[in-house]
């Protein structure tokens, strides 16, 4: 599949990434070779093929209801970029 | 809200209804659920998104919803399968919800809602699945910033979600009235509507009256009071309504309601419109149960308050309407059933719990939970009236003396403050000579066959003797007396 | 007595416990060469001095007293990927160039418990995604055995500073060949054990599904008792295998007699160097010699292990590094001018090119109208891969086999052909794609870069693989060899 300037600027929205224009071509040229390597799975027959997600053949453990958690906050804050007053603060968001 | 009910529209509305597990860790992690903690102190490293935490399942959650789709008569997923939903958002710290796509735990299931003129309805719930929830933006001013609270985030959730089977916002008021009923009486959520334990989106369309086809619909999302409900779907209705009419087109868009100007604006996030490449969550198995752990879920459910309704009225003959009033909340069908046991008698338990007690809760704007009253005071109350010991005009005393606290115990009470009624013939006897001697004209027309005038001695019986007299016994004695 | 660093860690230990040097004289030892060597060859993101020193100090007065763990006093490196309290974890990105962990990696808990004295976190492809450490925002890392090439990805650094003896064992983490393919480059031993077997809390994800840690030393007794130590259950990871306390030292010396390998023949195929096939052939004629069975094996879904892989290991990598968006931890642009500002341009700055590819790819691979034929085809593929693999065990006990395709490439070789650096991983990928557990062991030499060959056993079976790992160990010297660091020489 060759991937345009357009698919790229789609899946870096969907990624949150901002690219240079510059580089538009080079990323999608870099994707159109990934994805003609995995058009290769298309010779294969999978009709019928349960999906695998995971390689273990088990099932989920469940944990007990029980908090074992303490506030942490202050050495958690103390990498974060930005916070004041316990939150974490961001550009403000509209909703 | 009724105007469009006449006209040449007919709504069509799905609920999505988030509804909080009440358990005591979150979905995923080990931090604690509680409300209204200091931001931030109860979000871990897991809640936080932080690289290399993971993901772990907390049982308790796969118990209460169980016992909801158990609740609603619905499949329960034997396999069940997380997945992760994709978008960027400040309060989604990992950048993705953990939520369960296509095999929920949940499938299926209804549920019978009665409306106000007494018709039923049953709406069809399509799924319910467990996620995570989000933390909470706070929009006040952090110098033009948004403040990011994720104490919220990892709150175990359960997404409810309808088919399109409500065509007004009393339906669907209603079937959320229904599902918070059950929620609460399950123990499965608290259902503390104020701290957004449980949360509805709204998916609103209309179409002309009698067409097959489904319009465009909106979605109107996170309305948090039944009263909002109702006002949201309505104002959405309406406003479709208006705009085909004015000839435009209803747009696919999510809609928020805002309660303080009361109107639905579409929401300039751009959360609502993106491709959310699910996909299954790999950091976590399939989950199993079997026949066993549900039969043991099942076990130890309580009755559903339309099984209570239904027995209430076979087993205590109790009226329907009265029935559904003493099921609808699980703290009160126990207080119920504890005064029923106690007293010996459901009506008299039936009337005292509905008006009085119900009318004093209300008035004074009162929990059952913290009712002044206990359950075994009013069953004795009851049982005394009963027993004849105390007529039911003394027995509101009592009750009013319990409530103000003047009393403690109904018993000590009526004996401390004299209250017991009068069966004695010989201590009426001379009150009903005095009242006989006095009123001769009424004494005639009595004997003449006026049977109502027998109320009015009754009741100078009653007057003189400040309420403690046997009514039936008054009767008897003045029936007696002047050879009726 | 040879210089410490040439001790493995079993003569290491015997040292320590006999009291010939003690656990700071080797920290210190260690510290040194790596103070002298490491410039050149950049395998360290982070040298720990003040806590390595701390930590041997503390292992010496413990043993003192008569308390030695297993591993009391052995000098460790961990790949920059496993989360260290309080000492800076990278991922090898500018991303997490500020990140200091508030907690440890299950594995850094193990080791730190049974006795190992960390010296530092070594140099990886950004976020383990590259096959030659190129990728690192950290620089890339010389190959030991030549400044020129590359030491694979993407625990390069780990492969690296263990060949030059700048540590006597390493962590690794392999999600389509880490740990291997650079063990295979750089001349050592290296363990992926089967997917479950290492707990992952704690370690930087790439693919959740695919990520496994595991051990680097120079022997296959090295790698053994490293990987005892870091295997086992683990409650915060759910996919953490439920098994007995791991034991993969005790059947090392077993005889391997009746020991069925397989040969893959579409292994050998043309894009083989004909001298690793050489070296591998000769290996399995070794191993026929200490009483193993050849047999000859057919893994028909062996070419399409890569397709399937990248396109798996970036749809999960997309959702697992949406987590970095500059709210919480780790770099943050200047001056956001608003929320979506903040989001692009922090993870613009933060990620590399490679990362950013593949986190794209991912996010295309999973989307709407492309899911089924990507993702979830790949999937599917998966599952024939390891139904694959299940038969060929039913046949034969193992699988040997090349663990690249050619020795070390120069740095700068492929860095403008993606498609031609994943194919280096054509070997290795398979076996994580269907959990397995696989071992990396020098097998020779060509043109003075080592040789890698690579035993794939049936799940759980580690011990079985460290076995037939050893006894090979044990008649030969592939192993053995260092690479002569001109440092060194000028220095001594």
């Amino acid at each position: 599949m060759k991937v345009d300037h357009e698919v790229i600027q789609t899946v870096a929205e969907l990624s949150q990434l901002k690219i240079d224009p510059a580089d538009l071509e080079n990323y999608a040229q870099g994707m159109t070779q990934v994805l003609d390597l995995a058009g290769r799975m298309q010779a294969i027959d999978t009709q019928g093929v349960a999906p695998m997600s995971n390689p273990l053949d088990a099932t989920q453990r469940l944990r007990p209801d029980v908090v074992t958690e303490t506030n942490q906050r202050e050495a958690f804050q103390a990498i974060a970029p930005e916070t004041e007053d316990g939150l974490y603060l961001v550009p403000r968001v509209v909703e | 809200m009724t105007d469009f009910a006449d006209s040449n529209w007919e709504a069509v509305i799905g609920l999505e209804i988030h509804t909080q597990l009440s358990t005591r860790s979150k979905i995923f992690s080990g931090a604690s659920t509680q409300f209204g903690a200091a931001p931030n102190t109860q979000a871990c490293a897991i809640d936080l998104g932080f690289p290399g935490v993971l993901p772990v399942v907390n049982q308790e959650v796969y118990r209460k919803a169980v016992a909801f789709g158990l609740g609603i008569g619905a499949t329960i997923g034997l396999t069940s399968v997380f997945d992760r939903k994709n978008y960027f958002y400040p309060d989604l710290p990992k950048g993705y919800q953990i939520t369960q796509l296509e095999a929920p735990i949940v499938m299926g299931g209804t549920v019978d809602i009665t409306l106000e003129d007494s018709s039923q309805k049953t709406i069809r719930v399509t799924r319910a699945h467990l996620e995570e929830d989000a933390g909470k933006s706070l929009h006040e001013d952090f110098h033009g910033q948004t403040g990011i609270d994720l104490n919220r985030a990892g709150t175990p959730l359960l997404e409810i979600v309808s088919e399109p089977d409500m065509s007004s916002a009393e339906e669907a008021v209603a079937y959320a009235r229904y599902i918070h009923q059950l929620v609460t009486f399950l123990g499965v959520s608290d259902g503390d509507m104020s701290q957004g334990s449980l949360r509805c989106d709204a998916n609103v369309s209309v179409r002309p009256k009698g067409s097959t086809e489904l319009g465009t619909r909106t979605e109107t999302k996170n309305v948090n009071s039944f009263r909002f409900l109702e006002r949201a779907i309505n104002h959405e209705i309406e406003r479709q309504i208006r705009v085909i009419e004015s000839g435009g087109r209803v747009i696919q868009e999510t809609r928020l309601y805002d309660p303080d100007k009361d109107e639905t604006r579409p929401m300039r996030s751009k959360e609502t419109a993106t491709d959310y490449r699910y996909f299954p969550e790999p950091d976590l198995l399939p989950v199993e149960i079997d026949e066993a752990y549900i039969q043991q879920v099942r076990e130890q459910m309580p009755e559903l308050p339309a099984a209570k309704a239904a027995r209430y009225v076979s087993e205590f003959e109790l009226p329907e309407a009265d029935a559904r009033v003493l099921s609808s909340e699980r703290q009160l069908a126990s207080y119920f059933e504890q005064v029923v046991e106690l007293s010996g008698d459901a009506k008299l338990a039936s009337n005292w719990v509905r008006v009085e007690l119900l009318g004093q809760l209300n008035k004074d704007g009162v929990e059952i939970s913290d009712a002044p009253i206990t359950p075994a005071a009013l069953g004795t109350l009851i049982a005394r009236i009963r027993e004849g010991r105390i007529s039911g005009k003394i027995a509101k005393t009592v009750f009013e003396a319990l409530w103000s606290g003047a009393a403690s115990d109904p018993d000590s009470y009526i004996e401390a403050e004299g209250l017991v009624q009068v069966s004695d013939s010989g201590s009426l006897e001379p009150v009903i000579d005095a009242i006989i001697a006095a009123n001769p004209k009424q004494v005639e027309q009595l004997r003449e066959g006026k049977g109502k005038l027998m109320g009015f001695f009754v009741g100078q019986v009653m007057k003189e003797t400040g309420g403690k007299a046997n009514p039936q016994q008054v009767n008897d004695l003045i029936s007696k007396k002047l050879g009726l | 007595m040879s210089e410490l660093h040439e001790l493995s860690l079993t003569e290491q230990l015997t040292g320590l416990a006999a009291g010939e040097f003690s656990a700071t004289e080797l920290t210190r030892h260690y510290l040194s060469r790596i103070e002298r060597l490491d410039p050149a060859l950049n395998s360290y993101i982070t040298v720990c001095q003040d806590t390595a020193l701390a930590a041997a100090a503390e292992q010496d007065a413990l043993r003192a007293v008569g308390h030695a763990g297993p591993l009391a006093g052995i000098p460790i490196a961990h790949k920059d990927i496993f989360c260290t309290q309080g000492i800076r974890t990278s991922a090898g990105s500018r991303m997490l160039d500020n990140f200091i962990p508030p907690y440890s990696a299950t594995v850094v808990e193990k080791l730190t418990a049974a006795g190992a004295v960390v010296l530092g976190k070594t140099n990886m492809d950004e976020f383990a995604m590259g096959s030659s450490n190129e990728n690192s925002f950290y620089g890339a890392v010389k190959n030991p055995w030549s400044p020129d090439c590359v030491p694979g990805g993407s625990s390069g650094g780990s492969a690296a500073t263990v060949a030059a003896r700048l540590c006597t064992v390493a962590t690794g983490t392999d999600t389509g060949g880490s740990i291997r393919q650079p063990a295979a480059f750089c001349g050592i031993t290296g363990i992926k054990p089967t997917y479950g077997r290492v707990s992952r809390w704690g370690i930087i994800a790439y693919a959740s599904s695919l990520d496994q840690a595991g051990a680097m030393g120079r022997s296959a007794e090295d790698a053994a008792h490293l990987l005892e130590a870091m295997a086992g259950f683990d409650e915060r990871d759910s996919t953490s295998v439920m098994d007995a306390g791991p034991d993969f030292t005790s059947l090392l010396t077993a005889d391997i007699s009746g020991k069925k390998i397989g040969i893959c023949r579409t292994y050998f195929n043309a894009g083989l160097n004909p001298a690793v096939e050489a070296a591998v052939m000769s290996a399995a004629k070794q191993l026929e010699a200490l009483g193993a069975t050849l047999v000859d094996v057919e893994l028909t879904m062996a070419d399409h292990a890569i397709p399937a892989y990248y396109i798996i290991a970036p749809a999960e990598a997309s959702a697992n590094l949406s987590r970095y968006d500059g709210v919480r931890f780790g770099h943050r642009c200047d001056n956001p001018a608003d929320i979506d500002d903040l989001y692009k341009r922090s993870r613009a700055e933060g990620f590399g090119k490679e990362v950013k590819s593949r986190i794209m790819v991912g996010s295309f691979a999973l989307s709407a109208g492309y899911y089924d034929a990507y993702y979830r085809k790949a999937q599917q593929i998966r599952r024939l891969i390891k139904e694959d693999f299940l038969q060929a065990f039913q046949q034969v006990d193992y699988i040997l086999g090349p663990t690249t395709p050619g020795p070390a490439f120069a740095i700068g070789e492929m860095v403008d052909d993606q498609v031609a650096m994943y194919l280096q991983d054509i070997y290795t990928i398979a076996v994580n794609l269907a959990g397995l557990p696989a071992i990396s062991i020098p097998a020779g030499f060509t043109g003075g870069l080592p040789i890698g060959m690579q035993l794939i056993g049936r799940h759980l079976d580690e011990a079985g693989l460290l076995n037939i790992a050893h006894r090979y160990q044990q008649v030969t010297d592939w192993h053995r060899q260092g690479p002569a660091l001109e440092q060194e020489a000028n220095h001594d």
